[in-house]
This record gives structure tokens, sequence and C-alpha cells, in this order.
């Protein structure tokens, strides 16, 4: 019901935007249709299609909001703002170009990246600003300072509600696509707090990927994505112990992952790395697809694992992305071979305060006997993290090798 | 249609500059901009070097001081403008980044209406 209600709630902001291209006169206008449509409801009865009702009204207030600003701009010709006079207001409604537009000003690369990750959330996905409000766990009135300041400048540097140029489009379809990640992202780990997944903010990025596809089915980039998605998400269940613990891939129950999403996702992978070069996000979604067809952990294909975060460093070189490589050399080629690739990366100012590369250290460390080294590794890494059922992990990681030292 | 300002930044101190043939090939590359996009122009001028500046700065007590140098001191400083018009942000931007500025890069401020 809430489900349904945010989503309505964002495709009658989306359609009244085309009219006001301006997302607070929108919002103004959207929450009066819904506030007429509880008296008109009460008196008429529901209507058949309430969202087709509810845009209609919108789009109504939002046309007769401008004429009378019209009216008032003509009586006051030296104050009035120079607006373009656009007329499509009378068109038809389409539905598919409105959200997509109205992405493409949220994601705007002249809005900070928290910014464009916050607007997503309140007016594509329709969350409340409190539920943004704790998707970054910040207090619900920061949230909304936060997205006033983004408004603003939206309306006074005109940023503008519309498709980009062909030129400018693959660069920010790429914003788009950043965006989306990161809250996958976000959600699939979260940096902090009590659950290691915020199932919340995964939902959320499946189903704005899903869009994106459903918007932008050409698009290599966006199938790579949705591809991912599914293929990391498809574990989701895995990941955590009945009592909340952290899984380790190794260790996860494989007959319990979501075949039809892995299914969809390898799909997707094939029909995005037809595309040459591939994007970066169809690369990682092959390594997804590649453990998410292994039948175990060991007989995963760690070589051509190797090899494709090898291709994501060419294109895409991050820290991350070499310290994944060193992880999957580790398992290629046994634990000294990733032991060295990962102390090559200790200069790395990123992986230094990064808990992964230290829990990766740490288990290295401990398969070559080191057990020592291992446990100021793993020492580290907990001051390092800020997640509880990582912190949780880490701690039976360090009980565990004591008693084995112990039992010697 | 709206105004924006564009103000150029540039490192004063590069080796750049003290190429004359490298001024010479900027100014040929202003030119080719102003025709390119000579129907969105407003204005523009190049600035002297903040060498040249010199601060009104109003303290305390409304007493004025005036000092030499930049207000803000900055490894890229302003060394130019120009004024455009365009329908929104992407155009202006679009504009933003053919404007020629070595080492350095633009801002692009919308101008409130008067």
């Amino acid at each position: 019901m809430a489900e349904a209600h945010r989503s309505e709630w964002a495709y009658v902001l989306a359609a009244t935007m085309s009219v006001t291209h301006d997302i607070d006169v929108a919002e103004e206008c959207v929450q009066e249709a819904y506030a007429r449509a509880l008296t008109d409801w009460t008196a008429n009865g529901i209507p058949h299609k309430t969202g087709a009702w509810l845009t209609t009204v919108a789009r109504r207030l939002a046309i007769d909001q401008r004429r009378r600003r019209a009216t008032h701009e003509r009586l006051l010709p030296m104050l009035a703002p120079d607006d373009e006079g656009s007329s499509e207001g009378a068109r038809g409604v389409d539905i598919v170009d409105d959200r997509l537009r109205l992405i493409f000003t949220c994601c705007h690369p002249a809005l900070d990246l928290e910014t464009q990750i916050s607007l997503t959330l309140r007016f594509v996905c329709g969350l409340t600003t409190s539920e943004v409000a704790r998707a970054f766990l910040i207090k619900e009135s920061a949230m909304a300072a936060r997205l006033t300041r983004a408004k603003k400048k939206i309306a006074l540097s005109h940023i503008p509600y519309h498709v980009p140029a062909a030129k400018e489009l693959p660069d920010r379809i790429d914003a788009v696509l950043d965006v989306v990640h990161l809250v996958f992202t976000t959600g699939h780990t979260a940096p902090s707090g009590a659950d290691l997944v915020r199932d919340d903010l995964t939902t959320r990025a499946l189903q704005l990927a899903r869009m994106l596809r459903e918007l932008l089915p050409q698009d290599p980039g966006v199938a790579g994505l949705l591809a991912l998605i599914l293929l990391t998400d498809s574990r989701r269940t895995t990941r955590t112990s009945s009592d909340g613990g952290l899984v380790l891939l190794s260790d996860q129950d494989r007959s319990q992952w979501d075949r039809e999403a892995i299914d969809e996702g390898i799909g997707l992978v094939r029909e995005s790395l037809r595309h040459r070069p591939p994007s970066r996000f169809a690369l990682m979604a092959a390594i997804a697809a590649v453990h998410a067809e292994a039948p175990s952990f060991s007989e995963t294909d760690w070589k051509e694992i190797v090899s494709m975060y090898e291709l994501l460093l060419l294109t895409w070189p991050s820290p991350v992305v070499a310290l994944n490589r060193a992880v999957a050399v580790g398992f290629a080629e046994g634990p000294l071979a990733g032991l060295a690739m990962l102390d090559e990366l200790s200069g790395d100012p990123f992986l230094a305060h990064y808990t992964y590369y230290e829990c990766a250290r740490a288990d290295f460390l401990f398969r070559i006997g080191r057990t020592n080294e291992a446990l100021a590794s793993y020492e580290f890494a907990l001051e390092l993290s800020e997640n509880e059922v990582e912190r949780a992990f880490i701690e039976r990681r360090c009980r565990s090798i004591k008693a084995e030292v112990e039992a010697l | 249609m709206s105004e924006y300002l564009i103000l150029i930044y540039q490192d004063e101190s590069d080796p750049f500059w003290r190429d004359e043939a490298n001024g010479e090939g900027l100014m040929k590359e202003h030119m080719a901009f102003g025709e390119k996009h000579g129907a969105a122009l407003r204005g523009g001028n190049a600035l002297h070097p903040t060498a040249s500046a010199t601060s009104v700065r109003h303290g305390i007590g409304g007493k004025v001081a005036v000092t030499d140098g930049a207000f803000v001191e900055t490894k890229e400083a302003l060394g130019g403008y120009y004024l455009i018009e365009a329908a929104n942000l992407d155009e202006a931007l679009a504009i933003a980044k053919d404007v020629p500025a070595p080492n350095g890069g633009v801002e692009v401020r919308p101008i409130m209406p008067t």
C-alpha cells in the first residue's frame, strides 16, 4: 500500500514537472491534488484510475498557476524573470519521457553526488524526506535543508528538465548510473549501523535500474548495471546468518541463491558484453556472473575473474578494483601470490583505511601460517569498521585464530 | 533565456605565460570562441594579472582599508570573464566548455535578473 502510494506519487510528480519545470511548484500542485482527492473520493467514490485522476488534477493546477503567473508578469514586466514560455502543457502525457527527464535533472553533474542521490530517492523513487534522511543516517531537518538548497540551485541556475542532447547523453547516462550504483552499494553493505544490508536501499536501486532499462533499452551500461544489481542481490539472503552474522562467499548456501535473478542477470551480461568496449558495469556484472555460475567456491573460475579485473583496471583504474584483483590472484595462484600483490598496494592512501584491505591481508597471512601478523591485521580492521555486523565477524575470526594458537 | 557569467581562472605563476607565442595563440583561440558563440555573447574582457590589483576592504567601525593585491589570494586567479545568454545551464555549460582556459578552468554563475 505504502509502496503503491510512493510510486504513484513519483509518477504524478514527474508528469506535473513537465508543466511547471520547477520541482517546488510541482510538489505543491501534487500535494493539493492529493488533498482534493481526499474530499472528492469520499464524496464521489474512488476513481477507476487513481493515478490518472491525480495527474490530471495536479497538471490542471499547474497550468492554472502558470496562467496566473503569466498574467502577473504582464502586469509587472520589469520584475518578470526571463523564462522560456514553453507550451507542452497542452501536449499529451508522456510518462516515460517525464520520468527520464526528471532523473536527468536530479542527477545533474552541477549538483554534488550526495545531493543527486538525495533528489533521486526523494523525487524519482518517491521516498519521503524522513526516509531519505534515514538512508543517509542524518536528521530529517538536515535532509530537508539539503533538498531545499538543491531545489534552489536547480531553479536559480536553470538546470534544465530535459533529456540531454545526443553529444552529452553518454556522459550524463554514466552520471545517472553512478548514482543508482551508489544507492545499491550503500544498501548492499551499509557503511555503518546495525544491519549489514539495508534492504530499503537495495530495493530502490533495483527499481531504479529496472526503470532505466525500460526507458533506455538500448544502452549497454544500463543493461550492465541492472545485471550487476540482479546478480549481486541474488545472494542477499545468504549473506547473513539467521542471527544476523556475516557469511562469506565461501560459506554461503548456494542452493538458496535467487536463480531467477541470476538467469535474468546472466542474459543481460551477455547482451551488455556484446558492446565494445564493454562498460564498467558490464565487466563487474560479468565477474558476478562467474561467481553465480560456479557450483561451489572451490570450483570458481578464479583465472577468469583475475583477467576480468585486469580488463576493468585498464578502463576503470581504482584502488578497490586493484584490491579485488589481488584477492582473486590469491585464490587463483595461492595466498602467497595474493599477499605479495596486496603488499604492492600498501602505499595507497584509500586502502590504508579500508576494512576489506586489512581483512584480505589478515586472511592471506593466516593461510600461510603468519598467525600473529594475521591477528594484528584483523585488530586493525576492527578499528576501521563501523558496521556492527562486520565488526562482529572480525571479532569472531580473531577469537577462533586465538583458540587455534592456544590449542597448538 | 537567462544570463550567466563565465569566470576564467588560471594559474598566473605557470611558465606558460612567459612565452609570448602562447599569449598570441590564446588570443586567437578567444577570437575563434567569439566567432563560434557570438550569438550568445553579451560581453567579456581579459583582466591584467593580480599584481595590478588593488583591494578595498570595509572593516569594523566603517573603516576602509586600501591594500595592494587581490581580494583573496588563490593559486588560480580570476583572469577574465564572459557574459553570456543561454536557455538553461546545459547550454551555458556547453559554451563554458569551449572557453579557452589553459592551466585553469572556468566557473559558471547565473546572474540575478534585475
